[in-house]
Formats: structure tokens, sequence, C-alpha cells
């Protein structure tokens, strides 16, 4: 039997001035996730199953922004995404423009297992989630304050959100007047909770991955963003099982997830080395996050953006953290 | 001054049985919009230029299925998609599910070029379509006769697993046992020619990359393809510049067009190695084309299935088009 292991993200890039209560409620979700995952592993579940149950429960979750607790886009409403991946046989399912289903990443699997297609969107995907039955819940139901409140605020300075002053890692206080970031060109805003992504490695040494989110705040409506598309937000295959989450377009761009993978098949990287290439040479200047595992039972991590809210356990014990410093649960 | 190239395609996956005046049609289209990218390559117009003007003429023709004479979803409708990638900074464009925009391969370059974003989708895509001002048709003009009685053919066949029309298109048998004449699904008679596709490299070095397409036929509506995912259908990058067509659901878990680009930039493979690797060991059972082009001036093609409507040229003035394996030098 190989060794399993789990790792869970709930966004890269996070706002340096996020209370004490938030950053306490999103470890506690974290932990508790991981928690589920690892009883999961423990009794043989596979590695698809894993993910996908796990990223429910970040969806059902207001915490972060996938299902309910999703961002918003310009007109107000949500458009959720996800998808997920299967390393046996690199299958993949994905769904976009979802607004009244309850767990985007269930309907990615359902389009995985039971459609001949991999990518459902919009009117197209809700008509099939009304076939296949799955739990469906007001539009209202996936809104919260918060997100309102965020999306009122970038309307005001007019941008697109991901963005956030560089931290000093001491005092965890912004450094100065530095412009923060939209998508590639400076401006000002602050960044959210974003995307929330699984990646697992089960026992019999099968990796599945899967990533969920809301998208960017006052995205245009019928944006698609990275969380959806193979090889960008999620990937999986014999060797390794990857999510990311940050700057959608840089993310895209690089084929952020792929090339973790694709730098342990070609160039024989291990997976940290893998993972670390990705974040430090495939970016270019756009921030991100990513979170892996081998089929080796290795874990990995990486961002080059102002924290990730993060966590992983294997045999060995249980970490989570949202700055530099991983704590031990 | 580097060499310039380019490559075109109008679909992989031919029915062998394709009557002479189609596969004539085909050859005379192809070359004609090669000669426009020659021409234009010539007057030193950039990479992403060429590659968006070509594949708009492709998406103008109703012969293949990208803007006019677009596959029809399950309903009757046209959900029409594409991609475009400059491989200078790896910038990419992208859009699905339109209805009423007459050449989606723009719009994928106005959402690349004029939006903070990569990708729009559906009404929010035809929402900016408007606020851009393209050229919008309705129904009459994407809907040819000929996809009207193909999506009767398709879901015939969708019906019969085992049995198999024996109509194709203006001919008669095929063999109901014989697995290369399956792609998606269906038979080959009612696979359609499909994706259309160009890729560029120019005379500074710089490639490019552009996809379009109706999809499957008979697909479900909100059905995505590979054609406008970065990676899949289409991708460009320093190194080269690469558009795939075939069985898109191979093609999106293969992640096609940048195994291209990385078996280039990690292993080291040329262009051509490259694209045969892709075609061999990425496909498993999935049947796909693809074309490519190198910084260095060189093209290349592969594809598993049976016949690929495609065309090159060159700087040095060869000049090919063809459907099956044999060339025909223009």
């Amino acid at each position: 039997m190989g060794k399993w292991a789990i790792a869970i993200h709930g966004g890269a890039g996070v706002d340096p001035t996020l209370s004490d209560k938030a950053q306490k409620d999103a470890k506690q979700l974290l932990e508790r996730c991981l928690k589920l995952g690892v009883s999961d592993l423990r009794a043989n579940k596979a590695a698809i199953d894993v993910v996908e149950r796990i990223v429910k429960e970040l969806e059902d979750d207001p915490v972060f922004n996938a299902g309910k607790g999703s961002v918003l886009t310009n007109k107000g409403t949500v458009e959720m995404e996800a998808s997920i991946m299967d390393g046996q046989g690199r299958k993949y399912g994905a769904v976009s423009g979802l607004s009244i289903v309850k767990n985007p990443v269930s309907l990615a699997r359902r389009v995985m297992d039971k459609t001949p297609h991999s990518y459902l969107a919009f009117a197209g995907a809700e008509e099939f989630a009304r076939a296949q039955g799955v739990e469906e819940k007001e539009k209202s139901y996936f809104i919260v304050e918060d997100r309102k409140k965020v999306l009122n605020y970038a309307k005001k300075i007019n941008e697109t959100l991901f963005g956030y002053p560089e931290i000093d890692s001491k005092t965890l206080k912004p450094k100065g007047e530095v412009p923060l970031r939209k998508n590639a060109q400076p401006s000002f805003g602050y960044y959210r909770p974003e995307t929330v992504g699984c990646v697992v490695v089960d026992k019999r040494g099968m990796c599945a991955a899967a990533t969920s989110t809301g998208g960017m705040t006052n995205k245009m409506v019928g944006r698609i963003g990275s969380a959806p598309i193979i090889g960008a937000g999620t990937y999986a295959c014999e060797l390794c099982g990857v999510s990311c989450t940050g700057e959608g377009e840089f993310i895209l761009r690089a084929m952020l997830a792929r090339e973790v993978a694709a730098a342990m098949e070609y160039k024989g990287l291990s997976l940290k080395e893998a993972v670390e290439n990705a974040i430090n040479k495939r970016l270019d200047k756009g921030q991100a996050g990513l979170i892996a595992v081998s089929n080796k039972g290795e874990v990995a991590y990486g961002f080059n953006s102002n924290g990730m809210f993060r966590g992983f356990a294997t045999e060995d014990g249980m970490e989570i953290g949202i700055w530099d410093k991983m704590f031990k649960v | 001054m580097g060499k310039w190239a380019i490559a075109v395609h109008g679909g992989a996956g031919v029915d062998p049985n394709l009557s002479t005046r189609c596969q004539e049609d085909a050859k005379r289209l192809l070359t004609r919009r090669l000669n426009l990218g020659i021409s234009t390559l010539r007057s030193n117009l950039t990479a992403i230029d060429v590659v968006e003007l070509v594949v708009r003429e492709l998406e103008t023709d109703p012969v293949f299925n990208a803007g006019r004479g677009s596959a029809l979803t399950v309903k009757g409708t046209v959900e029409m998609e594409a991609s475009i990638m400059d491989g200078v900074k790896r910038r990419y464009g992208a859009v699905s599910g339109l209805t009423t925009v007459k050449n989606p391969i723009s719009l994928a370059r106005l959402v690349m070029d004029k939006s903070p974003h990569s990708y729009l989708a559906f009404s929010g895509a035809e929402e900016f379509a408007r606020t851009q001002a393209v050229e919008l048709a309705d129904d009459a003009y994407f809907i040819t006769e000929d996809c009207m009685e193909q999506l009767k053919l398709a879901k015939k066949a969708n019906a019969n697993l085992f049995g198999l029309p024996t109509v194709g298109r203006e001919t008669c048998k095929m063999k109901a046992e014989d697995n290369s004449l399956w792609m998606n699904g269906q038979p080959i008679s009612v696979y359609a020619p499909e994706t259309v596709g160009c890729v560029v490299v120019d005379c500074q070095g710089r490639c490019a990359a552009a996809t379009s397409t109706g999809g499957l036929m008979n697909k479900m509506v909100g059905r995505v393809g590979d054609s406008p995912i970065i990676g899949a259908g289409t991708y460009a990058c320093e190194l080269c510049g690469v558009s795939c067509t075939g069985e898109g659901e191979a093609i999106l878990r293969a992640t096609l067009a940048r195994e291209v680009a990385a078996v280039m930039e990690y292993k080291g493979l040329s262009l051509q190695e490259a694209v045969d690797y892709a075609i061999k060991e990425r496909l498993d059972e999935g049947k796909a084309g693809l074309i490519a082009v190198s910084n260095k001036g060189e093209v290349a093609c592969g594809f598993n299935c049976v016949g690929m409507f495609r065309g090159y040229a060159t700087e040095d003035g060869t000049m090919e088009v063809a459907i099956w394996d044999e060339i025909f030098v223009v």
C-alpha cells in the first residue's frame, strides 16, 4: 500500500489586514476539512471521491470564494465554476456560469462521469443540472453580505479586484504605498479569499485534483477564469495532482497546473522542484499559489503572493497556514 | 530576418467516401486562404494579425465547421467558440457560446486586447460583442442546409448504437465494424469536417495560433470543446504555434497543443519530433490532428485519424495542400 496525502487551499493572495476572527474562521475550516479528508483516506476512499467531498465542504462554507460566499460579477450576480480531474486515465469534468447549483464541483464530476463531454457552461450546464436532479438553491443563498460590500468598493474604485500591498513578513503590515495590482496592471484595491481546491493521493497511489470558485469580484458577466480549465487551475495524472489559485489570467497563460506535471515528466524534477519551478519561472509578473501531491505520497505547495490559505496532511501529521509560517495541528 | 511559414487546417477525420467535388472544393478553399496568408506575410504583417485574418476567411466559408456552416447543437442551434494566442508574451483570448457573432476569432482577439480577461462565454460574450460593435448576423446566416441534414443523420446515428446509416455524404456504404471510421462516437459519414485553424511564424520569428469551430454535431447545449481552451486546441509561445482538431475530449485531456511546445522546451525535440510525439504518445485512444510552426520557420503536421484537411507554405516557396496521406504540391 502506498502513502496517502492530502492538501487543500482557500485562495492565494490574502488581505494583510484580514481580521483575527476571519483568520481564525479560515483556519478552523481548513482544519475541519483536512480531518474529514484524512479519515476518508484512512478508510481507503478513492482520491477522486475525496477531492470531490472536500471541495463540497469548502463550497458549502461561506468563508471562501466558492459556492456559498462566491464573489459577485459586475452585475451583482454569481457565476460559479469548477473542475475535477482523475489522474487515472486523466479524465476531466468542468462547469462554468452556474448560479443555482449548490455544489459546482459535484456537477463537474457528473459532467465527467455521465456525459460524452468534458465541460458544460451557463444555461446548458444548468439544464444538465436539472436533468441530473442535483441540489439547487435560490440565487440569494450564494450571495453573502461581505461580498456585496467588496463589490461596492470595487465599483467605487472601478477595478476588477485582485490586489494587495506588499507586506512586511515580520510585522504583517503593508509596506508603504505600494500600488495594488489588477491582472497585470497596477491599481488600487484589496483582495479577498479566493478559489478553493483539494489534491489527494490515495493509498493506491492514485492522484486527483479539484478546484472551485466564484471567480473575480466585479468580473464581466461571462468571464471564465483558470479554475475550470484543464492544465491551468486543475491537473492530475499518474504522477501528481495539482490545484492553483491566484491571478486567473496568469495561471491560464502559464498553464500552471500542467507545468508542474510536465516538469516532473519531461525534466525528471521532484514534486517540490517542479512546484518551485512553476511558481518561480512560469508566472511572469503574475501572482498565484498552488498545492500538489505526488503518487509517492509527497505533498508540496508554493506561492509568490501575499499569503495563501492552505493545509496539508500526511501520515506524519497535519499543518495549516496563511502566511509564510505553517502551524502543526 | 527569420523565415516565415504558415499552415492551415479544416478539420481532422474525413469521410473516405467524401465526394470528389467536396474534396476539390475544400482543397481550393484551403489554397485560397493559404495564398491570402502568404501575401500578408510577404507584406510583413505580424503573425497574430495573419492568423486572425486567415481564420476569419475560413469562418466565412460555409464548407468548414466554423462561423458560417457551424455544426449544430442537439437543439439545432449554433454555439461557436474560438481562441487565439500570441507567442509573444503568451497572450490569449477566447470565446464560447456565440450565436450572432459573424467572426468568433475576431471577438476572441478583442477579448485578448480590449478586456481585462482572457475568456468570455455565452450571453456575457454576446454582450461584449455589442459593446465592441463587431459584425453580427442571424441564424439564417450561420445555419446551412448541409448542417441541418448532418444533424438529422447524427441524431439517427446516436440513437442506433450498433446499426449504421448506410448513406454517407453523397455516396454509399462503409464498413460498420471498422473502428477507425468512427470519431467522437459518430460514424465518419456524419462526422462533419471540423474545426479550422491557422498557425504562423512571421519574418521576425514571432509565432501565433488561432482555432475556431462550431463544435461537435448534436452536442449538448452549453458544451465547450477543446478549441477555445489554451493548451488544448490552441497554443503559442516563443518556440512555436500549434492548432489542433479532432476528438475534443481527447485533445483536452492530452492538453495536446501545449504538449508540442513542452517537449520542445523540456526535451529539446525538434518541431516534427514534438508533433509526432504528441500524436503518438499523448492521445491514448483518441483521434486528432494538429498543425504547428516553429520560430525557425519550420512547419509540421500530424494526425492519427483518417485524413485531415490541411495546407502549408514556407518562405522558400514550398506550398502543399492535402486531405489524405499523400501530399499534393500546388
